[in-house]
């Protein structure tokens, strides 16, 4: 099998049978690269020597019998929001562009600990702000299905990185979609975790009460596989869950008999691509041959979600942003008279657009008087959104809803930034609520893949591993691979 | 319009942002746009709702008040754009 299709759990198999050893897999992984990323442009840094060194550690645990865990040898990409020591972490932002973090995020660790190889940093949307991976401040990522459209974002360089085959697998993290977006755009499978089951700590901050970290992988048994190795308590997090934490790949469950899965109508219709709503109802009709029971239902406040999070998300930046202030760490400006200007020139030369335009917004809508009629109004409208939820969560399992309004847009389409937040309209709801919910791909609509998106309820991660695991066996619109 | 050219320059400094004449007038258009499509959040009544900042039951974390190892000075002096005998430096100020 040729390595840009190796799953996780496939890899392992042949590392385990020792037909292939980590230096190899890491080896195809460059190659891979060498090949396909003067048009996929999915890496901000590749790590080829750290990266080689790394699997030829991991080979020799495996000569010694060490017992490695399922990520060992395994190339990766890490979204470049994600703290690496040694290694840049960009945020594909000019203001961080060569900022070399002196600690790991707690997920690296786990990952490493793993002993999982760390092939290179994705391109992103600058700051995790953006739905298209077009707002990197170095340049823009090519979808693999179709280099004249985007990847989807922010966690772009992540998806096109998996969906093209060059690597096995990676991390993204998503405040209002940018996991499940991109990896429906791409055409690979992204969980977006319950808020507080995988540690922030060494996560470069957009909102706090809205960012997790997740997998993005090839399939859904990879997807739990991932999972494991990043959930779990951690003291540097204080938003960090303490609980037990369960063995996701024991929810690889192909039966789904008797599971009841809500379709909630504001998620279909108006501003939906007629064809993906198709797919949805094909995908509907498949999981009710599989003997769940679907029920159309209502979320009632789904379109007040998005003008909230556009007020929340970017309150919440203004503030985690106001640290880059050209003192410490990252960008300073050559042309600074005194400290006022050397702050206001920093951030003038080291953000892009969005960027900007998100701390605007968010420093208008916190300052004073105008803090109740924006901030407050958003914050009591979460309040009603997650009753929506704990309604639905009383009657279903799960619910199902199309992970974006369309397939994979044209670069430059979306100059505007409206119909830029409106890609997120199916996603946003879920991180404003807190709860988990994964995207698999389900066909294709004019030759781009299709997302299918399952929300349960908080903590209910082993639900939603359940339900897309039962599909992806039961369905070969589950399993489609782009051509480069 | 909600913002006007004032409030834009008002926020820009609250923001620490200098922004060119260019970016001013485009912030004005842009954020007056957003702005309005929130409009849509006031036909909810939310008198009776409290506000939710966080989805988590989880209050004022603490940790025991124990010295541990910090990073090393070098570490941390390594991404400053410019530093002098271990310490940040920055133009002066008074």
């Amino acid at each position: 099998m040729e390595f840009c299709q190796l799953t996780i759990h496939e890899s392992k198999k042949l590392l385990e049978n020792k037909e292939i050893s980590s230096l190899e897999l890491t080896q195809s992984s460059l190659k891979r690269i060498e090949e396909v990323e003067e048009k996929i442009k999915a890496f901000v840094t590749v790590t080829k020597e750290e990266a080689l060194a790394m699997a030829e550690k991991v080979d020799e645990k495996i000569k010694k019998g060490e017992d490695l865990g399922p990520l060992a040898g395994i190339p990766a990409a890490i979204k470049d929001n994600i703290c690496t020591e040694g290694i840049k972490t960009t945020c594909s932002s000019k203001m961080l562009a060569n900022f070399v973090p002196p600690y790991n995020a707690t997920v690296i660790d786990k990952l490493l600990g793993q002993n999982s190889v760390i092939i290179g940093k994705a391109n992103m949307d600058e700051f995790a702000m953006g739905s298209s991976t077009e707002n990197s401040a170095f340049f823009a990522t090519k979808n693999p299905w179709d280099l004249n459209c985007v990847p989807g974002g922010s966690s772009g360089g992540s998806a096109a990185a998996v969906a093209a085959g060059e690597v096995v697998f990676a991390l993204g993290s998503d405040t209002g979609g940018s996991i499940r977006q991109p990896a429906a755009f791409c055409g690979v499978v992204g969980l977006k975790p319950t808020y507080g089951l995988v540690s922030r700590y060494g996560l470069i901050a957009y909102a706090s009460s809205l960012d997790q970290i997740g997998p993005l992988t090839k399939d859904v048994t990879d997807c739990a596989l991932v999972l494991n190795a990043l959930a779990g308590y951690d003291p540097l997090d204080s938003t960090s869950v303490n609980m037990d934490y369960p063995d996701y790949t024991k929810y690889l469950v192909d039966d789904i008999k008797g599971l009841r899965i809500g379709l909630p109508k504001e998620y279909l219709g108006e501003g939906i691509d007629p064809q993906v709503e198709e797919k949805i109802k094909e995908a509907v009709k498949k999981l009710e041959e599989l003997g769940a029971v679907v029920e159309e239902c209502s979320l009632p406040h789904t379109e007040y979600a998005m003008p909230a999070y556009y007020i929340i998300a970017p309150a919440e930046a203004s503030s985690n942003l106001a640290r880059y202030d050209g003192v410490r760490y990252g960008y300073r400006t050559e042309w600074a008279e005194d400290v006022l200007s050397l702050f206001c020139r920093t951030r003038a030369e080291g953000f892009g657009r969005e960027v900007k335009r998100r701390i605007m917004l968010g420093t208008y809508a916190l300052s004073s008087g105008y803090y109740d009629a924006y901030y407050l109004k958003a914050l009591k409208i979460r309040t009603l959104i997650k009753q929506d939820f704990d309604r639905a969560f009383e009657k279903y399992d799960c619910l199902l809803t199309p992970t974006a309004p369309g397939v994979a847009f044209e670069l430059g389409s979306k100059a505007d930034p409206l119909a830029m937040y409106k890609q997120d309209v199916c996603t946003i709801p879920v991180n404003l609520a807190g709860i988990p919910a994964i995207s698999i791909p389900y066909g294709k609509v004019a030759d781009k893949p299709v997302g299918v998106q399952f929300i349960g309820k908080a903590f209910g991660e082993g639900t939603l591993l359940r339900v897309a695991y039962t599909l992806e066996q039961n369905s070969a619109e589950t399993r489609i691979k782009p051509e480069i | 319009m909600k913002i006007t050219m004032k409030d834009v320059e008002h926020v820009a400094l609250l923001a620490r942002l200098e922004l060119t004449d260019e970016e001013k007038q485009e912030q004005l258009e842009k954020l007056n746009q957003i702005l309005d499509a929130m409009e849509v959040l006031n036909q909810v009544d939310t008198s009776h709702v409290e506000p939710l900042a966080h989805v988590l039951p989880i209050n004022n974390v603490f940790r025991e008040d124990e010295l541990k190892e910090s990073l090393p000075r070098e570490k941390v002096l390594q991404n400053a754009p410019d530093h002098e005998e271990g310490m940040f430096k920055v133009p002066k100020i008074v």
